[in-house]
């Protein structure tokens, strides 16, 4: 019966392995769970998920295909106290609303109205577009979030084992192409890391030391090495202001993973789009400014270029000598993101905006196609990617 | 009495799906990947494991510089170099500079040992792979001596992981895999009950409140985890503060007492103390 369930899950996006699917066989064949659904779950989760950041996902599908061995609903109605329920929907919906609730026949269509949001906002989720997209036009929006709420609702954990464990979505915030942490953004940069043996021989190198020895008939001839160490070495320019300010977060997070993680980060800052010239201290950008020639002279072409920009503007700015919103530019935006794409050839652009969107807005398609395509999302998933055109 | 089935112990308190994963890893003899926040109880689950099934321990904690083989057996060739310089005849005999790591004396032990491997995402990122034939043969040469070396039983053995470097994917298709998330409210205390079984109800009640307070202040580099307040509430009974002022209504003393133990960082520090001094200015107004 779980070759089914195997299969939906890796086209649910996991990949489970043959080999642990025969391990989950075998460990029930050797009586590791007992007959509860709870205990099948526990021990397919620790055989089949082996990466956190996919347990929200088998979560999800794990209710989705066993919803008929037992019905969630009733269950998610006994541990949701009514007029705690009543109270948050006082709290947020308006009269107009609760009109309408009314109109739906109470709130036990209320709840099944809930579970299906629940579910229906999971699916598109699994379809990879936006998954809180539509909030505001529906009837269901205000309580579109609700589902969270009934979430909270289960903090109170009074009897935990009523709940479907996995309905409880607790690794939520564990999947990829949600959060982006500091700690995950480094997890990411890591894979940029290269090794390497430079600076001053301080480490003895003792295969050599014994070659060498042997050759010196015996007599001791120690031999030493540097230090192994991260040598990858990155340029770093940000957008700030403007229609950045809504992504300061994000940027900060990649910033400060990025800082930790490399021994040779240079950063500059740029607003909008790339002039003749970018800066390093936000407060004195009009003071002191760094041509961007100098940058491309200064910086060898090993190093790495990354930028990060919503790449939302006019696209004026990009195309035109005098385009950008600031100053007066003697030559176009793309002439010199074209002279630094010359000089380093591995370079990518990272867009905290929602790749839906980039089609949409004509200045980001424009940079995307200067970019020759390397425009990645500024989440996880996106960031590996991107990561994988560095190397 | 030898348990065969792992269910907490008096000092460990392991959640439903916990024990499952562990118990489905002694059974199969299959290694267990534990995963979770930084003091959340990893490499104590060994310990306890060990402890709760009667069986001795290994710990192999991993660092940077760690290297697959080192757990295995070292050559030593300095001594043996050394030694042939001085003319000592111990220099004829290779296996005398066979130094054994822990997989090894694992390996060796007379009755099923637990092994743990501690912080495997330390090493580098080739260490797992280097250790793939041996977690799952349970045996490997010893090149200098032409010796295989065979479990003489298949140890349980425990992996922690911070997450500082991924996985590879044919080391994770052998494992269990356990994530241990933060314990909620009611976990909590149960693990608290059995660190300070004599601490009084409305101490703990007050000390969880606002030890959750404190996790749910937004911003925070690193948010207190389980050791930290155990770390703390140890402090609070050895300077025996009163309940009443951990959760002061009174905002003037909203601080909890003796913070620095939750706190580990000063910019942490600094940001909760300007929020509880935003806090005070609001209520004065």
């Amino acid at each position: 019966m779980l070759i089914p369930f195997f299969f939906v899950l890796r086209e649910g996006g996991l990949r489970p392995s043959i080999t642990e699917l025969l391990t989950l066989l075998e460990a029930m064949k050797k009586g590791v769970a007992g007959q509860s659904v709870d205990d099948f779950y526990f021990l397919s989760r620790a055989c089949l998920v082996k990466d956190e950041s996919k347990l929200d996902r088998f979560d999800r599908i794990f209710a989705a295909y066993f919803k008929g061995v037992e019905d969630s609903l009733v269950d998610l109605m006994e541990e949701i106290p009514e007029d705690w329920l009543k109270k948050q929907a006082e709290l947020v919906l308006s009269d107009e609303e609760r009109a309408k609730i009314e109109a739906l026949g109470g709130f036990e269509a209320l709840m099944k109205a809930l579970q299906e949001r629940l579910d229906e906002q999971d699916e598109r989720h699994e379809g990879g577009s936006k998954w809180i997209g539509t909030a505001g036009t529906s009837p269901f929006g205000a309580y579109g979030y609700n589902p969270e709420g009934v979430r909270i609702g289960q903090q109170g954990s009074r009897n935990r084992r009523a709940t479907k464990v996995w309905d409880r979505r607790e690794y939520r915030n564990l999947d990829d192409s949600i959060e982006l942490g500091t700690r995950n953004i480094k997890v990411a940069l890591r894979r940029l890391r290269r090794f390497a043996r430079e600076g001053a021989a301080d480490e003895l190198d003792l295969e050599d030391t014994i070659d060498r020895t042997a050759r010196n008939a015996g007599l001791l001839d120690i031999r030493m090495v540097p230090e192994r160490h991260n040598a990858v070495k990155v340029l770093l320019c940000l957008d700030v202001g403007g229609s950045m300010d809504d992504h300061v977060r994000v940027c900060e997070e990649l910033f400060s993973a990025a800082r930790t993680e490399f021994k040779h980060l240079e950063y500059f800052y740029f607003h909008n789009f790339i002039y003749e010239s970018l800066w390093k201290d936000n407060q004195r950008r009009h003071g002191e400014r760094i041509p961007t020639l100098d940058i491309a002279h200064k910086y060898g072409a090993d190093y790495k270029l990354i930028f990060v920009g919503d790449a939302t503007m006019s696209p004026y700015e990009i195309v035109y000598a005098g385009g950008s919103v600031e100053h007066w530019n003697e030559e176009p935006g793309a002439v010199w993101i074209k002279r630094l794409l010359n000089t380093y050839s591995k370079a990518i652009w990272l867009n905290p905006e929602p790749k839906q969107r980039w089609e949409f807005t004509p200045s980001t398609k424009l940079t995307r196609e200067i970019m020759e395509n390397r425009m990645f999302p500024l989440t996880i998933a996106g960031l590996d990617e991107g990561i994988k055109v560095l190397r | 009495m030898v348990n065969t089935k792992f269910t907490g112990t008096s000092k460990y308190v392991a959640t439903d799906d916990l024990m499952m994963a562990v118990n489905a890893a002694v059974t199969l003899e299959r290694p267990i990947l534990i995963k979770g926040e930084p003091g959340t109880g990893k490499t104590q689950l060994a310990i306890e494991v060990a402890e709760s099934l009667g069986k001795p321990l290994f710990e192999w904690h991993i660092k940077s510089t760690t290297k697959a083989q080192q757990g295995l057996y070292e050559y030593d060739a300095v001594a043996r170099l050394r030694d042939s310089q001085l003319g000592d005849d111990r220099v004829h005999d290779i296996s005398n500079y066979i130094v054994r790591g822990k997989v090894w004396e694992a390996f060796q032990s007379d009755e099923q040992p637990v092994l743990l491997i501690d912080e495997v995402d330390k090493a580098d990122i080739e260490f797992p792979n280097d250790l793939l034939q041996e977690l799952d043969r349970m045996e490997f040469y010893v090149y200098e001596t032409k010796q295989l070396v065979k479990a003489a039983h298949r140890p349980i053995i425990v992996i922690t992981s911070n997450n500082e470097k991924e996985l590879p994917d044919a080391f994770l298709r052998r494992c269990f895999f356990h994530y241990i998330k933060f314990p909620d409210k009611e976990t909590m205390s149960r693990i608290v009950d059995v660190h300070f079984p004599k601490l009084k109800k409305d101490l703990l009640r007050e000390a969880l409140s606002a030890f959750y307070k404190v996790r749910d202040v937004p911003g925070l580099k690193k948010k207190p985890s389980t050791s930290e307040l155990l770390d703390w509430i140890k402090l609070l009974l050895a300077e025996d503060v009163p309940p009443e002022l951990l959760n002061a209504k009174d905002s003037r003393k909203a601080i909890p007492p003796l913070y620095g133990a939750l706190l580990k960082n000063e910019q942490d520090v600094h940001l909760f103390e300007q929020l509880v001094f935003l806090d005070r200015r609001a209520d004065s107004n």
